[in-house]
């Protein structure tokens, strides 16, 4: 399989702080034809291209749409958009290649959204690290209200008009879960919030919210322009459409390659290259620290929102990192482990203390000899069980996903 | 920059907090937010300084207490682990002399660690303030470390 793209289908052609070029190869044009139609069909034509989520949980972006569009009819009150650019998954990188590429893309694809649903504002919350994308960014909603496509009432029967500003992160990846990403911009400590209520029903300042990722909003030009029949023409039946793979360890050009969903591992190591030096796999984390493990045995299996579940894994955010085998997996898990204990907010007790005895466990398991390891393996997946089963946010029932594919996949490969 | 001057830039709601944060420090000549600016702050914004001060303390790109010219944040997340992130990071504290959350005696550099910079396909990799620095080798280091000693504003 050779990439395809959608969301990168004009990184390296266009001038990323140019709109006339960005409107030169085709820019623009799903929007106004947006405006032209029914709020309502815009919707269904997003539902009906199948597109989920692109954020890590893959939830079907219609759905999400259409539950923010009716917790409160049309302009009866505020409502809000959101792009998520806050990208801290481990291994993901991503939404930095279509912000620093193609900014104007992602905020085509804002204006379609929220036009769909009726959202006057919203806002991009980046990463603070990313200084380029920021910079980025911030010039494109520039040259959108110079040429007044933001802040400007268009001429529709209920005068349309989005205002548009950056929000940043400051090095919090909790931060990235939607509910605590509101808290963030609401300018307070990143704790999460419990779910229910979803950001649909009681979002930002306590209003409906249309939250979404990066790449989700770079995917909707391109179903308004030419269809969801033709955007279904790509993927697979319950993953429609393309994805960008941030692709990362021992391979000879490591970067992001956007393919169509249904991948498999092995063409994505090839598209990247292949092996470095050309030492085989040894194991492949996919979809960051909060990802799962697979082995040299998995290559074969097609990437898509379905499939990892049947290897007892998640899909994630598109991360692909791949260990040769002169690799330490036991130095991996401890990365990993240490990312979620500094990670952690503290609010729950099962978390915080959980998170760091897991860090303490794994740094202990390098030195033991491997018939205790195993034991130990063990004991950290009891313990990532009841930290998941304690805690109140997500990122309490992540550490559960690597430490039992580990166990599943690669316990005979340490 | 005076913190007047910054915050006049802004309209006086919370949802701006994190922006002002980061320009404060940003103009920082020792990175970091005082006790005068979050004062200051908390009457612009008509809340209490213990509720910035909250803020400052809970995300890790700020910092309240006074730290060097130059914030260099080494990754630690796994990927630049395993490619050689550990040796960068002690290469540096003996280049500078100082162990990680530590500033330098000329409070020049402060050393700090990150999660992932999203940059795991140019990795190891690490940031000076808001500058990236990528496919670190010891030589590279050290190259970058005297252009910064050199310079005279906080950006290379
Ligand atoms: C701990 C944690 C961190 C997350 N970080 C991100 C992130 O950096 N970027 C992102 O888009 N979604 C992240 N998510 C997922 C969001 O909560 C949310 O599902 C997503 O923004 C929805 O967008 P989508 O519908 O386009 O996928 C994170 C979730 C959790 C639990
Ligand atoms: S599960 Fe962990 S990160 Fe989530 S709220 Fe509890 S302590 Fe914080
Ligand atoms: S692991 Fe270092 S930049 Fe991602």
């Amino acid at each position: 399989m050779i990439e395809t793209k959608i969301a990168l289908k004009n990184a390296g052609k266009i001038a990323p702080d140019s709109l006339s070029e960005y409107e030169s190869v085709g820019g623009l044009n799903a929007f106004r034809k947006a405006l032209k139609m029914e709020p309502l069909d815009v919707l269904k034509s997003i539902n009906e291209s199948g597109l989920r989520g692109r954020g890590g949980a893959g939830f079907s972006a219609g759905l999400k749409g259409k539950f923010t569009d009716e917790s409160m009819c049309r302009y009866c009150g505020q409502k809000y958009i959101i792009c998520n650019a806050d990208e801290g998954e481990p291994g993901t990188f991503k939404d930095r290649a279509i912000m620093e590429n193609d900014p104007h893309l992602l905020i085509e694809g804002m204006l379609i959204a929220a036009w769909a649903i009726g959202a006057t504002t919203g806002f991009i919350y980046i990463r603070g690290e990313y200084t380029d994308s920021i910079q980025k960014i911030q010039r494109a909603l520039d040259n959108y209200y110079t040429e007044a496509w933001l802040g400007k009432t268009f001429d529709t029967d209920d005068e349309f008009k989005l205002d548009l500003e950056i929000r940043l992160g400051a090095g919090s990846y909790l931060c990235g879960e939607e509910l605590t990403l509101i808290e963030s911009l609401e300018g307070k400590r990143g704790y999460p919030r419990i779910k229910p209520p979803f950001p649909a029903q009681h979002g930002l300042w306590q209003k409906p919210t249309l939250v979404h990722n990066v790449e989700t909003f770079a995917h909707m030009p391109f179903i308004i322009e030419n269809g969801a029949d033709m955007y279904r023409q790509y993927g697979t039946e319950n993953s429609p459409g393309t994805k960008i793979f941030s692709i990362s360890g021992d391979l000879n050009r490591p970067g992001n390659y956007e393919t169509e969903m249904g991948v498999s591992l092995r063409e994505l190591i090839e598209i990247a290259g292949g092996m470095k030096d050309d030492i085989p796999v040894k194991a492949i984390l996919v979809g960051g620290a909060a990802g799962s493990f697979v082995s040299d045995e998995h290559l074969d299996i097609s990437l898509c929102y379905d499939s990892m579940k049947k290897v007892g894994g998640v899909f994630g955010s598109g991360a692909i990192m791949v260990l040769n085998e002169t690799r330490n997996l036991l130095d991996f898990m401890a990365d990993i482990m240490e990312f979620f204990k500094h990670e952690s907010c503290g609010k729950c007790i099962p978390c915080r203390v959980g998170t760091a005895q897991l860090a303490l466990m794994a740094h202990e398991i390098k030195s033991l000899d491997k018939d205790a390891v195993y034991v130990r393996l063990q004991k950290m997946q009891s313990e990532a069980e009841y930290i998941a089963a304690n805690s109140l946010c997500p990122l309490g029932a992540s550490p559960i996903i690597p430490i039992s594919s580990f166990n599943q996949h690669l316990k005979d490969k340490i | 920059m005076h913190i007047q001057d910054i915050l006049v830039k802004y309209e006086a709601t919370p949802d701006k907090l994190l922006n002002i944060l980061h320009d404060i420090q940003n103009q920082s000549e020792q990175s970091y937010i005082s006790e005068s600016d979050i004062s200051a702050l908390a009457k612009y914004l008509n809340t209490t300084k213990a509720a910035i001060y909250g803020v400052v303390e809970y995300y890790s790109m700020f910092s309240a207490q006074p730290r060097g010219k130059y914030v260099i944040r080494v990754c630690k997340s796994p990927i630049c682990r395993m490619l050689g992130g550990q040796d960068m990071l002690n290469f540096i504290q003996s280049a500078l002399n100082i162990p990680t959350n530590e500033t330098d005696a000329e409070k020049l550099f402060t050393l700090e660690v990150s999660e992932c910079l999203g940059h795991c396909d140019k990795a190891p990799v690490m940031m000076v303030n808001d500058e990236l620095h990528v496919n670190l080798t010891p030589e590279k280091i050290d190259s970058i470390l005297s252009q910064y000693r050199q310079n005279k504003t906080k950006k290379l």
